[in-house]
């Protein structure tokens, strides 16, 4: 999963899609991932680091990050690894 | 390294369509408590799903009721209406603040006498009483609503035979400029039905007719339909007084005031557009106030309101159990409690809390239920915080006929709680288990497995 390159994104969540004229917030946990996403991390170390940082289980940060990278490809904001 | 509370990520989409002419508030503070015991005790002790009482609110909203009606009519009579919630406990709250009882059956007839109400005060409604029920309501001086002139001319056998006058009113239907109108119950007014059955009352010199019942419907939203039917039940009386010289002791206008719930549909929630208690009052005093009845005559105004009395007392928690997300995008969430539970889902958008803090983050969510029916469906949207398995929600306004038609399907019903006005927690209703269910069945004999 990689993010489309032509995202803005702003310091405090905020989102643009130009290619469709959308605009979204993102959590800090959105933000977070996205973040590293760009930077080029794969889901296995999102989930890793997530899972070091916060109260969780990994297995939920799994499922979580399972349904957000559902929301990115809805909302057309990724593109699919070659 | 301390680690940090978690929340699942989310994107939340911004619409730049125009703003709304009714913009409300769409999040809801989160109910950590009711009635001062917290939620996740209450689910951790008891259970979830659990259905919760509140004590204090069905004093309070009984004795609001009562008030709005005394401040307007001298003479006012509620009787509990047991098939909205025939708990024991709940029914003999009402009993304790003065209420009479109002039944629809044989069944729930028996209830009020073990409630231990005075038969005198039990009104007797409903379209299929048996003879035995009418025999032993008649023995005990009840107030027997007749529906039909089937019941009339039973209830005139019954009287030849026993030593007890039947103490009877009629139910009238009418037109009060509603949609639809109601005309399953009891006599019609416009078309001379109730004139004609009143008439072969007073004829018959068997029956004491003490009164005149209406049941106009159910959720009337427009108060004005009330004094329509308390004005046509006035001008039965006069007639009455006219032509027999009978006094009525009381005028019912039944029950069908609208709760604050939301009705399926609407736009607006039922809290801001339904009417109010006071509304319902003003309706039905002046109408008769304003009828030829002399100021020291007015007849006594019995109400035989449910749902607007008990709904609010009513909460539902639930827990949270999984989520899925649907092909449109849109979050699903399953949590412990059913339509088989909560029917009344099927008309209303109950308001819905979750029991803990979150951030100021929402998710248009649907909330399903656990049973695997397509219909299962608790909320088809509402507006929540991202919450996890685990987490609690608190459904309100679910005080009025869930506990009366829920069912057993798939999975067992859960336990039933009142918090007193002291605080303290009650099991009012046993959690059902398995023996509920098998202990009623027979197996016959060619049908046993063996080995």
């Amino acid at each position: 999963m990689k993010i489309n390159k032509d995202l803005a994104i702003s310091e405090n969540g905020f989102l643009f899609n130009p290619a469709t004229g959308e605009s979204f917030t993102a959590n800090p946990m959105a933000f977070e991932i996205i973040r590293m996403l760009k930077e080029g991390q794969s889901g296995e170390k999102i989930v890793e680091w997530v899972s070091r940082h916060y109260l969780v289980e990994k297995s939920t940060v799994e499922k979580d990050l399972h349904d957000f990278f559902g929301l990115l490809r809805l909302h057309q904001l990724s593109v699919e690894n070659d | 390294m301390e680690k940090k509370p978690y929340e699942r990520p989310h994107l939340t989409k911004l619409e730049t369509s125009m703003p709304g002419k009714f913009g409300m508030r769409r999040e809801q503070p989160p109910t950590t408590h009711i009635d001062g015991v917290a939620v996740e005790h209450l689910a951790k002790t008891y259970g979830s799903p659990l259905f919760v009482l509140s004590e204090n609110t069905i004093r309070s909203s009984y004795r609001k009721a009562l008030n709005a009606f005394t401040t307007r009519y001298p003479k006012v009579q509620f009787a509990w209406s047991y098939k909205t919630n025939y708990l024991a406990a709940v029914c003999n709250v009402f009993h304790q603040e003065g209420a009479w009882a109002e039944v629809v059956s044989g069944f729930e007839y028996q209830k009020a006498v073990d409630n231990g109400v005075d038969p005198k005060q039990i009104i007797f409604n409903g379209p299929a009483k048996t003879r035995e029920e009418l025999e032993t309501a008649t023995q005990n001086g009840s107030l027997i609503h007749i529906d039909h002139l089937d019941e009339l001319y039973l209830l005139m056998e019954i009287a030849a035979n026993s030593e007890h006058r039947p103490r009877v009113a009629i139910r009238v239907n009418m037109d009060t400029g509603i949609y639809p109108m109601w005309d399953r119950f009891g006599f019609n007014y416009e078309d001379g039905q109730a004139w004609d059955a009143l008439n072969k009352i007073m004829h018959s010199g068997k029956l004491d007719l003490m009164g005149l019942h209406t049941h106009i419907g159910t959720f009337i939203l427009s108060a004005g339909a009330y004094g329509v039917a308390a004005a046509k039940l006035a001008e039965l009386a006069r007639l009455l007084k006219q032509k027999f010289n009978h006094t009525l002791r009381y005028i019912d206008v039944g029950g069908g005031f609208a709760s604050k719930n939301t009705l399926k549909g609407s736009y607006l929630p039922g809290s801001d557009t339904n009417p109010s208690i006071s509304e319902y009052a003003e309706a039905i005093s002046s109408a008769l106030i304003n009828s030829h009845f002399a100021p020291g005559e007015l007849p006594l105004l019995i109400l035989e309101t449910g749902r607007a009395l008990i709904e609010e007392a009513g909460y539902a928690i639930t827990t949270v159990l999984a989520h899925k997300r649907l092909v449109s995008g849109r979050r699903a969430t399953i949590i412990d409690l059913g339509v088989n539970l909560l029917f009344t889902s099927f008309w209303y958008q109950h308001p819905v809390t979750v029991a803990q803090e979150f951030s100021q983050y929402r998710e248009d969510t649907t909330l399903y239920g656990p049973l695997c029916m397509n219909i299962d469906c608790i909320r088809e949207s509402v507006n929540l915080p991202l919450l996890q398995t685990g987490h609690r929600l608190v459904i309100h306004l679910t005080g009025a006929y869930n506990l009366t038609q829920w069912m057993q399907f798939i999975h067992m019903r859960p336990a039933v709680v009142m918090i007193d006005t002291k605080g303290n927690v009650h099991v009012v209703r046993e959690k059902e288990g398995i023996q509920n269910v098998i202990s009623v069945e027979k197996l016959p004999d060619h049908l046993h497995i063996s080995g």
